[in-house]
Formats: structure tokens, sequence, C-alpha cells
């Protein structure tokens, strides 16, 4: 039974990972493809957390891997609204399209 | 059963309020429609005896999405969705990419054969979590610390259009040039 | 101890009951605090909350053109609902509703919440006011909340776990945490005002703008509303007398009696104070939070650590 739970889990994990991705691909907005990836480690945390609930309770390892998802996902909002600001402010820009001239 | 039946229509509820993000017109919807699928990882992780992971995550996405609202009313076209349009680039192939991870993932996750038996789960999680944070794996602590206090540093330096030469002249000796005073006196 | 949930069927109607009771106390106490109306008396005062409430019970719910009521409605459910859940955890006899190995979080949680439902509930009615309030809430949340954190983080340091249970268990015999941790009380009982935002922190639904983020709720939705601030205003109070005042702890009198008694200390001490404080504006609330709440509340929780280390708390 734990490992049917464990596996279900993670195949919902696995589905948010991709519509996250679709999400994060499709979308023109800065702030929506912020959105794609915030998905996209939502289900990072999920599968974390079922890792250490349905595989290895005794070890801390899979807990302090959500801590750092979380941290990571910290760090994507605020380091990605403060580059959405700071492309509106200089070019009135707010979607990634208009913005291809910082590819590569 | 039970836990695996309630894990299973939490799942579903995350997955579902995922999808309406990029379904839905109002961006207020998108917005809190991805905060109910934070909620839902949130008291899942709660039923998994993780109290203060989960507790954290409800916490922290929800502050998180409280902020993003802002940001989207802020800088997207059309905030309320009134007037339906679609922003979006590559769908097909985005589509591809979306279906490819997941069924890359989902394959691997039901023929890997998993260990059975993971043993009794730790009275404390919350203990076991904080004490690993302080001990064996404080490095990875130490490097979280920095990069946080780089992200307020670099996000501060982006976002901000001010600095304080234009708040106190060239000089730095006038007083505070603030389109907005605070409420200490300075 | 593992998470574990009180399970016998009287708990959920006996936290919603204290609840409600503690709000409605800090309702009746708010009233009192504040003049009473040219020509009224005072036992009009004192039943002004129950009147007010039966009013908008039975009052017909106003609505705007075009509101989002999907939104509006989760709003108006929310705060109520989040006030109930910040009740789950409050300490009664060395148990609560919910009990986890981080209650001090499920608070925590439960008021952070509170910054979605009051930004929809500006959102939902489609109307400017409220949305000037919902803003003003959100701009006041960045300069409560991370100081009312480290101000709950402080308690946990000093109990050496986020259990409520726990957190009362070690203040017993009078070693209550208020001694060590004046700052992080103050810091506290500000943050619990700003959430609910009421008395010098009502700006999001200050006259100036029209009742912000009230603006356009009228009827139940208002009653619903209103119900949960009050709840939660008076469930922070009695949560304040649990984490710093030792709840049940004391000489003589019957611990419960000592827990209702603080609780109405806080109450009052809450009431008095903030009642006597103009509205504070929020951006210069924000100032203040940040440069000189914020270090007192880290420097705080830095001298509890030391504390702990030095064995005090044991």
């Amino acid at each position: 039974m734990t490992e049917l739970t464990l596996q279900v889990v993670l195949t919902v994990a696995a589905a948010l990972v991709g519509t996250g991705l679709f999400g994060a691909l499709s979308q023109q907005s800065i702030v929506m493809v912020m959105m794609g990836l915030e998905l996209v480690v939502n289900g990072v945390i999920l599968a974390a957390g079922a890792a250490w609930a349905y595989l290895t309770p005794q070890l801390p390892g899979a807990q302090v891997l959500v801590l750092v998802a979380t941290v990571v996902m910290a760090v994507e909002m605020a380091m990605g609204f403060s580059v959405a600001l700071a492309i509106y402010r200089a070019r009135q820009v707010d979607t990634v399209d208009a913005a291809e001239d910082l590819a590569g | 059963m039970t836990e695996l039946l309630v894990l299973a229509v939490l799942g579903a509820a995350a997955v579902c309020t995922g999808v309406l993000v990029f379904v839905v017109d109002s961006m207020a919807r998108a917005t809190f429609s991805l905060l109910a699928s934070f909620l839902a990882t949130g008291v899942a992780l709660l039923l998994m005896d993780l109290a203060y992971l989960g507790l954290l995550t409800i916490l922290m996405m929800t502050i998180e999405m409280a902020i993003m609202a802002v940001f989207m009313i802020m800088l997207m076209m059309n905030p309320a969705g009134l007037m339906p349009m679609t922003m979006v680039h590559n769908t097909r192939g985005s589509v591809v990419v979306g279906v490819v991870a997941f069924v890359v993932l989902t394959v691997g996750v039901w023929t890997v054969d998993w260990p059975d038996r993971p043993g009794p789960r730790p009275a404390d999680a919350t203990a076991q979590v904080g004490e690993a944070i302080m001990g064996d794996y404080m490095l990875v602590m130490i490097v979280v610390g920095v990069v946080l206090l780089a992200t307020m540093v670099a996000g501060i330096a982006l976002a901000t259009h001010r600095g304080r030469y234009d708040r106190f002249g060239p000089d730095l000796d006038r007083d505070p040039d603030d389109p907005v005073r605070g409420g200490l006196p300075r | 101890m593992p998470e574990t949930v009180w399970t016998s069927p009287w708990a959920g109607p006996v936290v919603v009951a204290v609840a409600l009771l503690l709000g409605l106390v800090l309702a009746v106490m708010d009233a009192l605090a504040r003049r009473a109306p040219a020509g009224g008396r005072r036992a009009d005062v004192l039943v002004a909350p129950v009147r007010d409430g039966a009013r908008m019970l039975l009052e017909r719910r106003g609505t705007t053109i075009a509101p989002d009521r999907l939104l509006s409605t989760v709003a108006v459910l929310a705060v109520p609902v989040l006030a109930l859940m910040s009740a789950a955890v409050l300490p009664f006899g060395g148990r609560s509703v919910v009990s986890t190995s981080a209650d001090l979080v499920w608070f925590n949680a439960a008021e952070a919440l509170l910054w979605a439902a009051v930004w929809l509930l500006g959102w939902g009615p489609n109307a400017v006011h409220p949305l000037v309030g919902a803003y003003r809430f959100l701009a006041q949340g960045l300069a409560y909340e991370l100081p009312l954190m480290f101000a709950i983080i402080t308690v946990g340091v000093g109990a050496g776990s986020l259990r409520a249970t726990d957190v009362v268990a070690a203040q017993a015999g009078g070693a209550w945490f208020l001694w060590t941790m004046p700052a992080a009380f103050v810091v506290f009982l500000i943050g619990a005002a700003a959430f609910a935002f009421w008395g010098p922190f009502g700006a999001p639904a200050g006259t100036d703008v029209a009742g912000g983020v009230l603006a356009e709720t009228s009827g139940v939705d208002r009653l619903l509303v209103q119900v949960g601030r009050a709840t939660f205003l008076g469930v922070a109070a009695a949560t304040a007398a649990a984490w710093f005042l030792g709840g049940e702890d004391g000489p003589g009198l019957p611990g419960p009696v000592w827990y209702a008694l603080k609780t109405l200390a806080v109450m009052a001490l809450l009431v008095g104070m903030g009642r006597r404080w103009p509205v504070v504006r929020p951006e210069r609330f924000a100032d203040v939070a940040w440069v000189v709440l914020l270090p007192a509340t880290v420097v705080q929780s830095a001298v509890v650590a030391v504390l702990v280390l030095g064995g005090f708390y044991r």
C-alpha cells in the first residue's frame, strides 16, 4: 500500500511538473512564465515530501530538499519580479517575446 | 487506504487548479488558482506528517501569491479578464514538452522497483529537519543563507530606480527627497 | 509526541464556541473603549456589537457591477474560517484540538492566509475603494509580517518546541515568557491588531477610503467578515496569554480562571492602548516596522537564544 501511495503521489507531482513546463513555455507574459515555473517547483516539493514519507522517513535528506525547493521558489520570485520591473522600467516590456534580443 | 484516497483527491485538486492557472482569463483567478494548488500540496504534506514543511509551504505561498497578484495586475493587460484574449506562443510545442515530461516521469514512477518497508516515521519530523540543518546539513543552510542575501541585494539593485544620490543630493547632505515619507524622522 | 487531532465529538463545537466567545468579548470591550455616541447610554454601547450583528444579518446585500462573485465568496468565508483555524491550536489544559509539531507555524499560516482573503475581499466587488483598501492591507502586511514571525519564533526558541502545549508547559511555575520576551510580546500584539486591521492599523478599512475593503461588503457577508476579524483578535489575545503569560499557570486560583483572567487582561491592554492611537498610515508603519520593530525582534530572539544556551529556561 505504501508503494501504491508513493506512486500515486509521484504521478501527481509529475503532472504538476508537466503542467508547469507547458505554462512556462507557452505563456508570453513574464509573470505568467514565473507562475509556470512555480508549478514545476510545486511538483518537486510534493515529490520530495512523498519520498520522505514513503521511502526514507528515518533520514532528513528529503525534508531538507523541500526546504531548498522552497528557497528556490523564493529566489525565483524575488529575482523574477525585480527583472520584470527593471525591464519594464527600461523599455516598457512585459512579455518575453518583446525581450528576445536578450537570448544568447 | 484512507490516506491514499485523501492524497489522491488532494493531488487531483492540485493538478486541476494548476491547469486552471493557464485557462482562466482573470489574472486574479489565475493567481489564486495557483495558490489553491499550493494549498493542496501543503495539506498533502501535513497528512504525510510533515507538519512544519506543509505549514511553511502554505504560509510562504500565500504571501508570495498575494504579492504575485499585485504584479499580475500591474504588468498584465486585461487583469480582470473582462475582455477575453490569449497571450500564448508555440502552444503545440509547449504541450508536447509538457506531455513528454509527464509521460517520462510517470513511466519511471510506475516501473522503478521502489524499496519496501520504509520503517516508522519519527515522532517529531520538525525536530528531525531542525537538527539536520543545524547539524549534518548545515552546509546547505549556509549556502541558502548566502543565496538569499545575494537575492535581496540583487533584487533591490534591479528593482529600485533611485539610489542615495537621488535621495540626499550629489553631496549626500540634503534632506531626503522621497515621494512617500516614512514614519521616522529621518 | 506525533501529530494528533483531538477526536472527541465535542472538540470542534467547543473550540468554535470558545473562539466566537473570545471574539464577542473583544468586540464588547472595543465598543466600551470607544466613546458613547452623543445622547446614548453606556448600556447601548454594551449591546452595540450584538445589535449591529443582528442588523447586518437582516440587511439586504448590496451588489456592484460585474463583481467577481466566486472570489468574493471565498474571501468572505475565509476570514471567519481562518479565525477558527487559528483557535484550533489554542492550548487548553495540556491539549489542543489540533496538536502538531509546528503549532506556532500553524497560527502564523492561518494569519498569513488573511493576506489572500483580505486582498480578495477588496478585489471581489470590482470597485475602487475596496481595491485601495486591499492594497493598503498588503502594504501593511509587508510591514507587520516579518517582526511578527520573529516574535513567534522567539517563543519557539524559548520553549525549545513549536508545539503550543509545550510552550505552556515550559512556562510552569511563574517562568512566564513575558519576563524575558517583552519586545516579542509587544510586537505580537501589534501584529495581531495589524492582521485584524483593527484600531490604529485600520487603514485598509479606513474612513478616508469610504470603508476600504469593507466599503462594498454588506449584509451577511459583512457580518461574517466582522465576526472573523473580532474572533481573530480575540483568539490572538488568548494566544498571547498562553504563549507569553503561561496560560493556566498561576498560584491559588484554578487554571482556567487564570487563563481567562490573563486573556481579559491582554484584551484590556490591546483595546486600551489601541483606541488611544490615531490610525497609522501603512507607509509610515512600514518604515517603523522595518527600522525599529524588526531589529528589536531580531535582538530579542538572539537574547533568548543566548539564555537558552545558558540553561535559563530549564
